[in-house]
């Protein structure tokens, strides 16, 4: 048998350029390293496609526009008007995640969304923003958040706490799904891409199956930057509108 | 019994995790085929909304894969 290779050894966190505060370890990562990588592609995007400001748009033009415009709309059937302001978080909250997630998709390559320290605290940065903005538009009526109105007076105390528990579980959910697919979506590319040499030549078998799950992966990744989208928007509505 | 055996079963029962989210797709595609089957002009409304809602349920999924991964090699 070949020597054993750990399909987890991709998730692996290597020190590129110890930096030490105190006792806090600050050192600039691989992962820190991708997330740059991530944010400079995203603005040369963003500004070089859209430099021509050309009315008859090129290519990368196009790309870049249809991606605003895909993230416009999405605000704008979440939130509806009062969502304008939100536009370039939700935009940046989008385009940061799409790009990790694609940038990971390249062979030798590290995906900083398959961390839950990275997903878990944009999440919670989410969840405290669109706390401080109930707070801010309702003051106190915010708490009325947690009971739906119209509900029988004698199911409160049941429906209250559900409602609160469920609050609290949403920046968890939100950073586990992100987490758990990446991490499980590159694991199993690579648990399968350890079929394909040992099978000699019946190793065409897991290879066709590798290319559909690097299709399905590519799949993943925007549809999981989508949904964390989405639910971003679903949550600052709540926060605005109160259900 | 030893670990490595242990592992081996337990990562075998945490795939039973896929019975719930296999039939919550099945659901979800099936509600698709039949709402747009009534209603052909709102298909393009209804597979945005299929497609979330088939991410939210697939995550559970993954979740029981990644539990099943982490036995087997973490």
């Amino acid at each position: 048998m070949a020597e054993k290779h750990n399909p987890l050894e991709q998730f692996e966190i290597q020190t590129l350029i110890p930096i030490r505060l105190g006792n806090l370890d600050i050192s600039f990562t691989n992962s820190s390293a991708f997330m740059v990588l991530a944010v400079a592609a995203v603005a040369i995007l963003m500004i070089l496609a859209v430099r021509p400001r050309a009315s008859i748009p090129g290519r990368w033009q196009i790309l870049a526009e249809l991606s605003y415009e895909f993230i416009a709309r999405l605000v704008s059937d979440n939130i509806g008007k009062d969502g304008k302001p939100y536009f370039s978080l939700i935009f940046t909250i989008f385009m940061f995640i799409l790009f990790g997630n694609f940038l990971g998709m390249l062979p030798y390559s590290f995906t900083f969304t398959s961390h839950i320290a990275v997903t878990l605290s944009m999440a919670l940065v989410i969840f405290v923003l669109v706390t401080i903005i109930a707070f801010f538009k309702h003051g106190t009526r915010f708490f009325s958040f947690f009971l739906p109105a119209g509900v029988p007076i004698f199911l409160a105390p049941l429906l209250i706490v559900i409602e609160v528990i469920s609050y609290f579980t949403r920046p968890f959910s939100l950073s586990i799904r992100l987490f758990a697919n990446m991490m499980a979506g590159h694991t199993l590319l690579k648990v399968v891409g350890g079929f394909v040499f040992p099978l000699g030549i019946l190793g065409f078998v897991p290879l066709a199956g590798l290319v559909a799950i690097t299709g399905l992966e590519f799949l993943i990744a925007f549809l999981q930057a989508y949904i964390f989208t989405i639910l971003t928007c679903i949550y600052i509505n709540d926060a605005i509108n109160l259900h | 019994m030893d670990v490595e055996a242990a592992k081996l079963i337990g990562a075998g029962l945490a795939t039973l995790g896929f019975v719930g989210p296999g039939i919550g797709i099945g659901l979800i595609w099936a509600a698709l085929i039949n709402s747009v089957g009534r209603n052909p002009a709102a298909a393009g409304a209804i597979t945005t909304t299929a497609w979330v809602s088939f991410a939210l349920v697939e995550a559970l999924a993954i979740f029981a894969l990644a539990i099943a991964l982490l036995i087997l090699f973490g």
